[in-house]
């Protein structure tokens, strides 16, 4: 109902100010007046129309400017061995090659390790640890240039012994990266050693490779003095800046960090961006030119980390009814040359290993092993799914063991409340909010899983080729990042004297929706409708030092610093209208693009000329820092998570026995979200989370070859999920009636990651279609990925 | 021969001519880096992911057809003579969004939105030749392009939703077909076309004639014709692949004929094209033509190049071989044909000599009471290599196994025939003890690898399976033997 344009500059001739004039509208002619694009509606992504016309503007189309330059990087071509000689003549001299850097040509320090562990250099000295492992970066007119010469290095080596999956490490006697984790609450091996039922198994769960459709870039531009702008598609600018500054030896205030948006993120570029970063801003300072790096899908693959896969031992302790008693686990993991983010994850793993399960007494050990591999990383989840898989792995074994219905099995384990002391989790996390029961019956109801579950057994009854398979999984997911300092967020906030308003805040965008939630927030507290905000992009020059966007933070962390900062103005703005209309603050509200003053109305833009011609001050910087939550990793007490998502997915399948192909045939899905900020918004996440999670427990296979090459380096060998794998029946629904109990942004709750363990409904209703060959007497061995090899195998070995 | 020097072509409005080419300029790099039309994307470089997806429209005889393929891929130099359409052609002078652009809005179809202009060029190829498109053809036309955030429900719904936001008769490229199809005419000019960049040369024979005199003079050249493995020597390899000599534009190689005996298909024929024939005669291999790759590299790899290339996990080769396909390969004015199988000799090793050129190819006609069955066995169920392809065509008599062929993909250095199991069937009575029998001679016929598709233990297993698949799907057996679309 404003129009922005209607409201002109100052006048220069007259800078007084006139007395307001009393408006005609009385109050209420328009009640009920709404802005467009508040909080709890429905709104598309802001760049949308950018997207499908290809305008949005990612990293690579930026325009260069004259003279820019290319990198690429060379490769190490072994897992583990000593450099002994490293030629790069015919680099130097290839054709439109301007130089190269190496490790000498690091003026600060020679690390990007994200966690100060000085682990993981930009270019291998001396030695190389995996396959893939950068050595040097070649310095070319064009990257195609750069990509050639890179190829003609003459690098020697001598072999050392290398090590690629975690058992074997831990067969080895390698080291773990970063010290590990236990868990423990009672005594899980008295309370083992006096259960009904024991036992004991073995999971081993695959890794992921991220595959964001845009690969890893950094486009760096050189300033004046230190100084150096790095645009880059990273979910951490502010980690990237400060990797910089440390590589060049310059201090953090040389050095800015811009994202616009990504091409998909998915964890994959929270800290693995610092090398690209890096690279470039290191060339872009020596030759004074702009330089831009950005890898080919397969060195993208082979040179940056991934999920991490985990060897999983359990043993569990339950009752005739299939209540556990105790469990104890121990958890393995391939963290690859270095730490990198090794250390969260494994605990990540460790803080889900319960999922929804109240487990009596329980002992959980992680173990992030080094290994001869890219160093994994952050990826969706962030450890929590491999956690949460052996959870219900655990919940299948016992439900076989005792013939029952791994659902009934389930139920009987939930967390409790307070009646009945079933409620703290092996860290020591009172559990306060548990809705898993109530979203788990909802969802047996609607997706009618009882009568299809007999169905399905009827249909296995017949004994014919095809056989079904139906599982019904719930997800409890913690969050907040256990890295306590990191939950914090800032936000800045322009109103400028025409009414338009510039948003910018910490967190960065990678197609989740975040700037337009954000914008929403701000949009609802000030009245104005959504698209009078404009959506900056992320810079360290506007908001420093913010965290990561990742563990499902970034509407919560940046919702609310970005509420602070419109809070603030809104306040400025109330006394101005108070003092100016001569009325209390309290006469003084903003309702759908207006102010309401007492008895007038004005619009906001008009109020906002006004406020500036009065000299009140338009931009505000907020800040959040999440409440409550605290952890002591040295005695495994806290309260890492400030609270808990949940969600709930049955998934049926189809399994041909014969080649161990498979189809989701149907997927219903009830998942929490709080109240949604934008529920399109967070179905989108959702869906799009749970085929990413069933693509990591079926189709995508990290495949390593003898020598430690990883050989499914690109799409044409990985393979992630197409549009014909999505089931064929595909029904989702937010719990509408959910709202966070603790004060969140507008009582929402986060949504990335945990819809991505819904994903394990696919993989246990797949193991329950392997059962089946041998009547459901056995609980198939089933490793993930359950490509259609592993399920023909664990068949065959079934009817062995 | 009166040559020509450069290269044109349409790009969206504007003519484009070019002094200048290499082998290995891509389509993509030029749209991106020499014409800054950035809305195409870069996502695999290898024609997987569908990010680069662009239309080429190409004269079919007179009439102009758009198809969809990866400009990644796509060699700039074999563009002569065709129309390139980007994404930012799509939404009209004012701006207004294109009926299939509007959906993906009204769906939200996207959402880090490096997929999306990928996704819009294919859904508006669909849209083009099929408004309103069931779920598995828009699955079907999907199948080269990856989106990693949305899990595509929201691109099917933005898919069904298009038809309703327009018709294609008011569409712009529709609208302009006319003036378009006289522009390309205009551009065939009969000569034949050498252009150079450097040291590197590419050729555009003026007709299969030509072609035959080309590759006399120069038997070192690299024949491309829909680019779909040679583009992968390019942008992954760095192959230097000059002097190259594009075969994709002879509409002579492009013939294909149904006859009383025999379905002759030229080697330029793309999958796409050769599809309606091939399951014409032999349905079984409809929905085995609709697993090979995506509907892009299906519209840019030829049968011709598959056999040609000598892969052995190509999915052609096996079933050709299993019909009892010849191909005729011709040097200069010579020809000679042989059996599909006899070409490949060993691993990367075929029985082509140097100027010669594979032609055409001869699939018979289905014999009366042959059983066929054709099966592709991959880790993801579409836009995936083989781990094991079988073709099986066995003629039975009066109960008894009179001819047996039976091909694989992926378990030998060369797609082969299993001449053991063959045998073990022969004069047989067709019983599933006999099938059994001669599955479980594989091992005699193939020793397969392990690698990151499947293992050896795999291979064979799944293969003797398919042997009882194959047996099971003769019978009137009420109950599915496998998953099918």
């Amino acid at each position: 109902m404003s129009d922005l344009k209607t409201v002109g500059a100052p006048a220069d001739t007259d800078k007084r100010r006139d007395p307001p004039v009393p408006r005609q509208r009385v109050l209420g002619d328009d009640e009920g007046a709404t802005i467009k694009g508040s909080v709890h509606t429905d709104l598309r992504h802001d760049s949308a129309i950018k997207h499908v016309t290809g305008r949005a503007e990612y990293c690579d189309d930026i325009v260069e400017p004259v003279g820019t330059l290319h990198a690429y990087l060379g490769l190490s071509t072994r897992a583990h061995a000593r450099i002994t000689g490293l030629d790069l003549t015919a680099v130097r001299a290839a054709p439109g090659v301007v130089g190269v850097l190496t490790a000498d040509d690091i003026p600060g320090v020679n690390d990007v390790s994200p966690t100060g562990r000085h682990d993981e250099p930009v270019f291998a000295e001396g030695k190389v640890e995996f396959w893939g492992q950068p050595i040097f970066a070649v310095i070319a007119e064009s990257r195609d240039a750069a990509r050639r010469a890179a190829k003609l290095a003459d690098i020697t080596y001598e072999d050392l012994p290398h090590v690629l999956d975690p058992q074997s490490a831990r067969d080895a006697g390698m080291p773990y990266v970063t010290p590990p984790l236990t868990l423990k609450r009672g005594d899980a091996e008295g309370a083992m050693a006096n259960a009904k039922h024991r036992i004991k198994g073995r999971f081993t769960v695959g890794g992921q490779d991220h595959l964001y459709l845009e690969g890893h870039i950094a486009f760096a531009m050189p300033g004046e003095d230190d100084d150096v702008i790095v645009h880059s598609s990273t979910q951490h600018p502010t980690e990237a800046q400060h990797m910089v500054a440390h590589v060049l030896g310059v201090a953090s205030n040389a050095v800015t960090v811009n994202v616009r948006r990504m091409g998909g993120g998915f964890g994959g570029k929270e800290t693995q961006m610092n090398l690209f970063c890096s690279v470039a801003a290191l060339a872009a300072k020596k030759w004074n030119r702009a330089v831009k790096i950005r890898p080919d899908r397969d060195d993208d693959m082979s040179a940056t980390g991934k999920r991490h896969d985990f060897v999983i031992d359990y043993e569990v302790g339950f009752d005739d009814e299939g209540r556990i008693t105790a469990v104890s686990g121990d958890f393995a993991a391939r963290c690859g040359f270095s730490s990198d983010l090794s250390g969260p994850v494994t605990d990540r793993a460790l803080f889900h290993a319960d999922n929804a399960y109240y487990y009596p007494d329980v002992l959980l050990n992680s173990h992030p092993m080094k290994t001869n591999t890219v160093s994994n990383t952050a990826f969706r989840g962030f450890g929590g799914p491999q956690g949460v898989i052996a959870a219900e792995r655990i919940i299948e074994e016992i439900a076989y063991h005792r013939g029952l219905d791994s659902l009934e099995v389930r139920k009987r384990n939930f967390y409790g409340g307070p009646d009945d002391g079933r409620d703290v989790t092996p860290y020591h996390q009172t559990v306060e909010d548990n809705i898993a029961p109530r979203i788990v019956a909802e969802l047996e109801e609607s997706a009618d899983y009882q009568a299809r579950r007999q169905a399905v057994l009827h249909w296995n009854a017949k004994g014919g080729i095809i056989r079904k398979g139906i599982a019904l999984t719930p997800v409890k997911f913690g969050i907040s990042f256990t890295a306590t300092w990191y939950n914090q967020a800032g936000a800045l906030l322009h109103i400028y004297s025409d009414g338009s308003i510039h948003l910018n805040h910490g967190g960065t965008e990678m197609g989740q929706g975040l700037n337009t939630k954000v914008a929403q927030v701000v949009a609802d507290e000030l009245q104005v409708d959504f698209d009078h905000i404009k959506i900056t992009k992320t810079t360290t020059e506007k908001v420093p030092n913010t965290s990561a966007t990742a563990a499902s933070s970034g509407s919560d962390l940046n919702g609310m610093a970005a509420l602070d900062a419109a809070q603030q103005i809104k306040a400025r703005l109330t006394a101005f209208a108070a003092e100016r209309w001569q009325t209390d603050e309290n006469q003084v509200h903003f309702v759908a693009n207006t102010i309401r003053i007492g008895g007038e109305t004005v619009p906001f833009a008009e109020l906002i000329r006004e406020a500036y011609m009065a000299r009140i001050h338009l931009s505000a910087a907020g800040f959040y820092r999440t409440p409550k939550i605290h952890w002591d990793r040295d005695t495994g007490k806290g309260r890492p998570f400030y609270y808990f998502a949940y969600g709930a997915a049955c998934s049926e399948v189809s399994v041909d026995t014969l080649t161990g192909e498979y189809r989701v045939e149907r997927t219903d899905i009830l998942h929490d979200v709080g109240r949604s900020l934008n529920p399109i918004i967070d179905k989108g996440q959702v869906e799009g989370a749970f085929i990413q999670g069933m693509g990591w427990l079926t189709t995508e296979e990290l495949w390593w070859d003898e020598k430690g090459q990883l050989r499914t380096h690109a799409p044409s060998t990985y393979k992630i999920p197409l549009a014909s794998d999505r089931p064929r029946i595909f029904n989702v629904e937010l719990a509408s009636w959910s709202e966070n109990r603790e004060r969140t942004i507008k009582r929402s709750k986060a949504v990335g990651e945990p819809p991505f363990m819904l994903g394990i409904s696919v993989f246990e209703a797949l193991s329950h279609a392997v059962a089946s060959v041998a009547d459901y007497t056995v609980c198939p061995r089933l490793d993930a990925p359950a490509t259609p090899e592993r399920v023909l195998m664990a068949i065959e070995r079934l009817r062995e | 021969m009166e040559t020509r020097g450069d290269i044109r072509f349409l790009l969206n409005g504007n003519m484009v001519r070019l002094d200048e080419a290499a082998a290995t300029d891509t389509l993509l790099d030029f749209l991106r880096i020499e014409r800054r039309l950035t809305g195409t994307k870069e996502g695999c470089a290898e024609g997987d992911c569908g990010a680069c997806t662009v239309l080429a429209g190409r004269l079919d005889g007179d009439r102009l057809r758009y198809e969809p393929v990866n400009a990644c891929i796509r060699l700039l130099a074999s563009l002569d003579g065709c129309h390139v359409v980007t994404i930012e052609h799509l939404s009209g002078p004012d701006g207004r969004l294109h009926p299939v652009q509007q959906a993906m809005v009204d769906y939200h179809g996207s959402q880090c939105g490096f997929c999306t202009p990928g996704f819009v060029m294919s859904l508006y190829a669909l849209w083009m030749e099929n408004p309103d498109p069931t779920d598995t053809e828009i699955e079907t036309a999907i199948q080269g392009n990856l989106c990693r955030c949305t899990g595509y429900e929201p691109i099917i719904r933005a898919a069904r939703a298009a038809t309703a936001l327009g018709s294609p008769a008011d569409d712009a490229l529709n609208r302009e077909r006319g003036a378009v199809t006289k522009k390309l005419s205009a551009l065939r000019d009969g000569r034949r076309v050498e252009i150079v960049k450097g040291e590197s040369r590419c050729i555009l024979p003026a007709s299969v004639d030509d072609l035959a005199d080309v590759l006399v003079e120069t038997a070192d050249a690299t024949i491309v014709a829909g680019a779909t493995d040679v583009g992968l020597w390019v942008t992954k390899f760095l192959r230097d692949i000059s002097p190259v000599v594009f075969v994709g534009h002879l509409d002579a190689l492009r013939r294909l004929d149904v006859t009383d005996t025999a379905i002759e298909i030229g080697a330029g024929v793309s999958y796409t094209d050769s599809r309606a024939a091939m399951a014409g005669d032999y349905p079984h291999l409809a929905e085995f033509w609709d697993r090979i790759a995506g509907w892009q590299i299906r519209n840019m790899g030829t049968i011709g190049g598959n056999i040609a290339n000598g892969s052995p996990i190509g999915d052609a080769p096996p079933v050709l071989i299993a019909l009892g396909a010849t191909i005729t390969l011709r040097r200069g004015g010579e020809r000679r044909t042989l059996p599909t199988e006899d070409f490949f000799i060993a691993y990367g090793k075929q029985d082509r000599q140097p100027g010669e050129f594979l032609e055409s190819l001869t699939v018979p006609r289905p014999a009366k009471g042959a059983l066929h069955a054709a099966y592709k066995i991959s880790k993801r169920r579409d836009e995936d290599i083989s781990s094991v392809c079988a073709a099986f065509n066995i003629t039975v008599a009066d109960g008894i196994v009179s001819d047996a062929r039976i091909a694989f993909g992926g378990m030998a250095a060369t797609p082969k025939r299993a001449s053991h199991a063959e045998a073990a069937l022969v004069d047989q009575p067709w019983s599933l003890a006999t099938v059994m029998a001669a599955a479980a001679r594989l091992g005699d016929d193939f020793a397969p690898l392990t690698d990151w598709r499947a293992s050896a233990d795999y291979r064979l297993r799944v293969s003797q399976n398919l042997f009882r698949r194959f047996w099971l799907e003769q019978q009137d057996e009420p109950a599915p033997v496998r998953l099918s679309a």
